[in-house]
């Protein structure tokens, strides 16, 4: 408080902007940071039959001792466990195809949504982008569930396909990657349309115009103009679904079958049914690492965005 | 971007919204339905309103998570805004990239891997599991929301009001309360909005960090769910549904309230 008098410095140092950093900065360290550090180091211990189930456990009345007994305990075999079994590698492999292919078919599916969007007029736009948000306001969970009503054998979907005459018996769409996709088409639209809708609006009409005064046809103009300057959002909007989708667990889980899982059903099976933390972790580490590239990225434009401004 | 829409734009606009509001009226209707079986129309009734009112274990599970999402979403909404303002105001402080990356990472970051990060440090701390960890829980990852949701009012925010302030001698923090504050407040009200309704919402967090004596509404929905579609679920999502709508709308009208309040504050001083 006593830097008041001060015109405006840009380093002001009060006590008070110092609190404004450190309170979020040491919760965020507390239940963000820790909690991983936690995670690490319980995959590196071995399932045990106890409270809690793994062994060792840091017993820091035991001092120097005791840390030297549990670094000695910890052990990779958790690791050698993924590496092993098969059935892991193929539940990674298959949470990135699906994030992978979902992620296209959102673009696919998000773009002309954006685009047209972006071209409405301006008071249209921000109630256009608010009925965009607001089924993301809506529960999740609902919106999933809504879906398992329509794709049931004797849903709505199939009494549509049925009385239309384009199918003679219904089909099975609930427990198929059809439904997994759909799933995650449908929760994961707004965070795709979002970031495109944002770069779209911001760009410049009149070198679209430049570009057919030159005799350009529009298909091309769009795709040497629009497409790469659009190309900020696309990336942020891939990897703002990309991320979460390779954890996914609800959607596969209510919508998908069962014969492979994501990586994310794995992680949960482990955990709450076969109580087997280490593993439980170490899958996560796992996961955490391959998609740490990804997230490296997503930061990076994160703060060019606030940089920029 | 050029305004005016081809019959192109108009149709995948129209398309793109079908897509997301048709499964949801179609659960709204349903909801109405008389028929036990889920997928016959039965004619119009509220009957299924009636039976959630005798459902307890459901109103308890609605209770917990409404207080659940309450408190997480203050104060997730108070860290939340804090982290906006250190990310925008502080300048370029000491291991202010590290600090960036821990408000960011929990944005996209799998929530299974959040909840059980969290689960273990409950248990490390040796921490009865119930309706406060979920509630730190909650905080913790909704908190990242509100800060980029404030973030954006803050970076458009004219600086000089509060320059004003301190120049004629408002402490910062005073300055920040009483000229920053009410300005953002519409960004501030969206973030604890929308910090609410993903706490009413999470199901993968709270299954982790719960307890006995503390299930969550999601996680009871969840548990019917998977037993098959119940015409009961759809009345309680229904009602949610409702709650969070009317939310939306009244946000949105402090919002233009306060947007009005504005134009007519510069219409005067001017």
């Amino acid at each position: 408080m006593s830097e008041t008098g001060q015109q405006r410095p840009p380093q002001r140092r009060s006590w008070g902007s110092r609190l404004v950093v450190l309170v979020p900065a040491l919760w965020l360290a507390a239940f963000f940071l820790v909690p991983f550090l936690i995670v690490l180091k319980i995959s590196l211990s071995q399932t045990a039959i106890a409270q809690p189930p793994y062994l060792p456990v840091l017993d820091l009345a035991a001092g120097w001792q005791g840390f030297r007994e549990f670094i000695a305990g910890l052990s990779l075999e958790s690791y050698a466990m993924l590496a092993s079994d098969s059935l892991y590698l193929a539940s990674y492999l298959r949470s990135l195809e699906i994030a992978a292919l979902s992620t296209m078919m959102l673009l696919l599916v998000g773009y002309p949504i954006a685009y047209g969007i972006a071209r409405a007029p301006r008071r249209a736009q921000t109630v256009l982008v608010m009925l965009i948000v607001l089924p993301f306001l809506t529960a999740f969970l609902i919106r999933i569930y809504a879906w398992i009503n329509i794709l049931q054998r004797d849903g709505l979907l199939n009494d549509m396909l049925l009385a239309l005459g384009l199918v003679r018996e219904p089909l099975t769409w609930l427990s198929t990657d059809t439904a997994i996709y759909i799933g995650i088409v449908y929760s994961y639209l707004p965070f795709m349309v979002l970031p495109l809708y944002a770069s779209l609006e911001r760009m410049d009409e009149t070198l679209l115009e430049a570009a057919a005064d030159l005799g350009c046809p529009w298909w091309k103009a769009f795709w040497l103009v629009t497409v790469p300057l659009s190309l900020p959002g696309v990336i942020a909007g891939a990897l703002l679904c990309f991320i979460p989708i390779a954890g996914e667990f609800v959607i596969p889980d209510l919508l998908g079958g069962s014969d492979t899982l994501m990586i994310g059903q794995t992680l949960w099976t482990e955990f709450f049914a076969n109580k087997d933390w280490p593993v439980a972790s170490a899958v996560a580490v796992a996961l955490l690492l391959i998609l740490l590239v990804p997230i490296v990225i997503y930061q990076h434009l994160q703060m060019r965005a606030l940089e920029d401004r | 971007m050029r305004r005016g829409l081809s019959a192109f734009n108009v149709t995948s606009i129209a398309l793109g919204l079908a897509f997301l509001y048709l499964p949801i009226a179609i659960l709204v209707i349903y909801s109405f339905n008389a028929s036990r079986l889920v997928t016959v129309w039965g004619g119009w009734s509220t009957r299924w309103y009636v039976a959630l009112l005798h459902d307890s274990a459901m109103l308890d599970a609605a209770w917990t998570s409404l207080r659940i999402a309450f408190l997480s979403a203050t104060a997730a909404t108070v860290l939340g805004t804090l982290a906006a303002a250190a990310l925008v105001r502080a300048g370029r402080f000491h291991g202010r990239t590290a600090f960036s990356a821990m408000v960011y990472a929990p944005l996209v970051m799998p929530e299974i891997i959040t909840g059980l990060s969290l689960l273990l440090l409950f248990v490390a701390l040796d921490a009865d599991r119930g309706f406060w960890t979920v509630t730190l829980a909650h905080t913790t990852v909704t908190m990242c929301f509100v800060t980029i949701v404030v973030q954006s009012r803050l970076l458009s925010f004219d600086t000089s009001l509060e320059e004003a302030a301190m120049d004629l001698g408002a402490p910062p923090l005073r300055a920040f309360l009483t000229v920053t504050l009410p300005l953002i407040f519409p960004a501030v009200a969206a973030g604890w909005m929308l910090a609410f309704t993903l706490s009413l919402d999470d199901l993968v967090i709270a299954s982790f960090t719960t307890g006995p004596g503390a299930t969550t509404l999601p996680i009871r929905i969840y548990s019917e769910v998977r037993l098959g579609v119940k015409p009961e679920i759809n009345a309680i999502c229904t009602i949610m549904i409702a709650v969070v709508a009317l939310g939306v709308v009244a946000a949105a009208l402090i919002g233009k309230r306060t947007e009005l309040a504005r134009v007519g504050a510069d219409g005067r001083g001017g």
